[in-house]
């Protein structure tokens, strides 16, 4: 058991993945005072990634996503009840119904939320969409069972490639459009991105890359189409917007912290930085909100949006919110995460926008398997693996030990591919957002004289 | 009951589908899709799928927060 479990008041705003993980750990970890999580969705924590994928087939109810309990919790739980804001000195979190809840330790994990199609005029016709809760994903569904003519998918990201791919297998009509060259591109880089051009085409998605919707239109209130930054017209009666996340750091505003469209700023133990960049003693931060210190990764803060980085960060936070400062330790998982789409397994451990190479170590995209290794001045710093699971730890033990790059060829299927620039476009030219920030610039476009050791 | 796999974890094995194919079931050659609310009868079923995964990626227990909201 870490240090002395303390009892005292420990408020957790954020009532999803990340949020259930610290509470069950902190309780794990021996810590026996008053707990309260604070959520703004009304339902009890659910899983996400079931949204996208089992619900939007209709094989999985929405309300049917519930997370299992590791252990009873012995908490109280404020539901559809949103934090507005925060007294640091005074050590009170206020909750939008006029309750002051006060903590002596606060963890926050408010995680993000789908950002929304920018003209609210347009955003309000009927058949527009974001998804990101169960009741986004409900009414998706529902929408998709009355059969519409065409669906259009703005933004080719995981989110917006994979409700295309849901679409498709639904049988019915897609658009895809995406302001970057390709799918995927901005969070696993060129060559992937190709290979998911082309997956989509086979499956008989119209994608459109490069091109952005400049305008929706409608009639009656009701979506009709899109209009495309090339002049062409899309007629479509749903349109999902998937254009990636926004940061719940609103309610942060004015408290100091460094808190912002990045997200929360931390150390490697979770403690939140303030403003200044001097440590908190009592606020800490997990999963999708949270932005830390990779040493794999140069230190750079990393922010991610991973379902696996939520809950590994959640323990940490929770551990090191009940322990004394040498009883702490850091957050230092690996990033990983995965998709699956068009009948694909894709996965992918490290950063692969971290890289200015690439190579296909196994496999190959016309076989629709292969595992795409990627390096960093000389080292191996991500793999994505398609159909391809069993190789990933393997390749994550490169990563860990900063093997060189390339990789040995020695597996059996290597078709002797030379490694190629990554080619990871600057986020600003995505329609969606890459699902990892590295926060400065592309490690590409950094003048070398800011890389100490470089 | 609900259940959860962490699919960072899964590689693919597919016990769980051969012990409790109404909950569990593969999408193309390696992608697990899932129903994280089981049925009553089911319980069982997919009980032996969490012990036999190779890799423990699946965890069942009671929903978390249930009657919470």
């Amino acid at each position: 058991m870490p240090g002395d479990a303390p009892g005292g008041r420990i408020v957790v705003v954020g009532a999803s993945l990340a949020g259930l993980r610290a509470a069950e750990a902190l309780r794990d970890g021996g810590f026996t005072g008053e707990l309260t999580l604070v959520g703004d969705e009304p339902d009890p924590p659910y899983d996400r990634p079931p949204l996208s994928k089992g619900v939007l087939l209709g094989r999985t109810r929405a309300d049917a996503c519930g997370l299992p309990s590791r252990r009873p919790l012995d908490a109280r739980w404020k539901l559809g009840v949103p934090a507005t804001g925060l007294d640091p000195l005074a050590k009170q979190v206020l909750l939008a119904d006029g309750e002051r809840l006060g903590f002596d330790r606060l963890l926050i994990a408010t995680g993000t939320r789908a950002r929304p199609w920018p003209d609210p005029g347009e955003a309000a016709l009927d058949g527009m969409f974001t998804l990101r809760t169960s009741r986004d994903a409900e009414r998706l569904a529902e929408r998709l069972d009355a059969g519409p003519r065409r669906v259009l998918v703005i933004g080719a990201g995981f989110t917006g490639s994979e409700i295309a791919s849901g679409c498709r297998e639904r049988g019915l009509a897609v658009t895809v459009v995406e302001r970057g060259r390709a799918p995927l591109i901005g969070a696993l880089g060129g060559t992937v991105g190709a290979f998911a051009t082309e997956l989509q085409r086979a499956h008989g998605v119209d994608l459109r890359c490069g091109v952005t919707v400049t305008s929706l239109t409608g009639h009656d209130g009701r979506l009709t189409g899109a209009v495309l930054s090339d002049g062409e017209r899309i007629d479509a009666d749903i349109a999902v917007v998937a254009l990636g996340a926004v940061r719940n750091t609103e309610w942060l505003a004015g408290t100091g912290l460094a808190a912002g469209p990045r997200g929360v700023a931390c150390d490697a133990g979770c403690r939140v930085f303030d403003m200044y960049g001097i440590v908190t003693d009592d606020i800490f931060v997990a999963g999708d909100v949270a932005r830390f210190p990779h040493p794999l990764y140069e230190y750079q803060l990393l922010a991610l949006e991973h379902w696996g980085n939520a809950v590994a960060q959640a323990e940490t936070a929770a551990h090191n919110m009940i322990s004394r400062g040498p009883d702490r330790r850091p957050h230092l998982t690996v990033p990983a995460f995965w998709s699956s789409q068009f009948g694909l397994n894709i996965k992918s451990v490290g950063v692969p926008t971290f890289s200015d190479q690439v190579v296909i170590a196994q496999g190959s995209p016309g076989e629709r398997r292969l595992v795409a290794v990627y390096g960093y001045r000389g080292r191996v710093t991500a793999a994505v693996t398609v159909n391809r699971a069993k190789w990933l730890e393997y390749y994550q033990h490169l990563i860990e030990t900063a093997a060189p790059f390339p990789p040995d060829p020695g597996a059996a299927d290597f078709d002797g591919s030379e490694p190629v620039p990554s080619d990871v476009p600057d986020p600003r030219v995505l329609s969606h957002g890459p699902t990892v920030y590295v926060t400065g610039h592309l490690p590409l476009l950094r003048p070398p004289s800011r890389r100490p050791g470089g | 009951m609900h259940v959860v796999v962490d699919l960072n974890r899964c590689q693919g094995y597919a016990q769980c589908v051969f012990l409790a194919p109404e909950v569990f079931e593969l999408h193309g050659e390696e992608a697990l899709m899932y129903s994280p609310e089981v049925p009553e009868d089911q319980r069982e079923k997919v009980l032996r799928a969490v012990a036999a995964c190779p890799v423990q990626a699946v965890f069942a227990g009671e929903q978390a927060g249930a009657g919470a909201g």
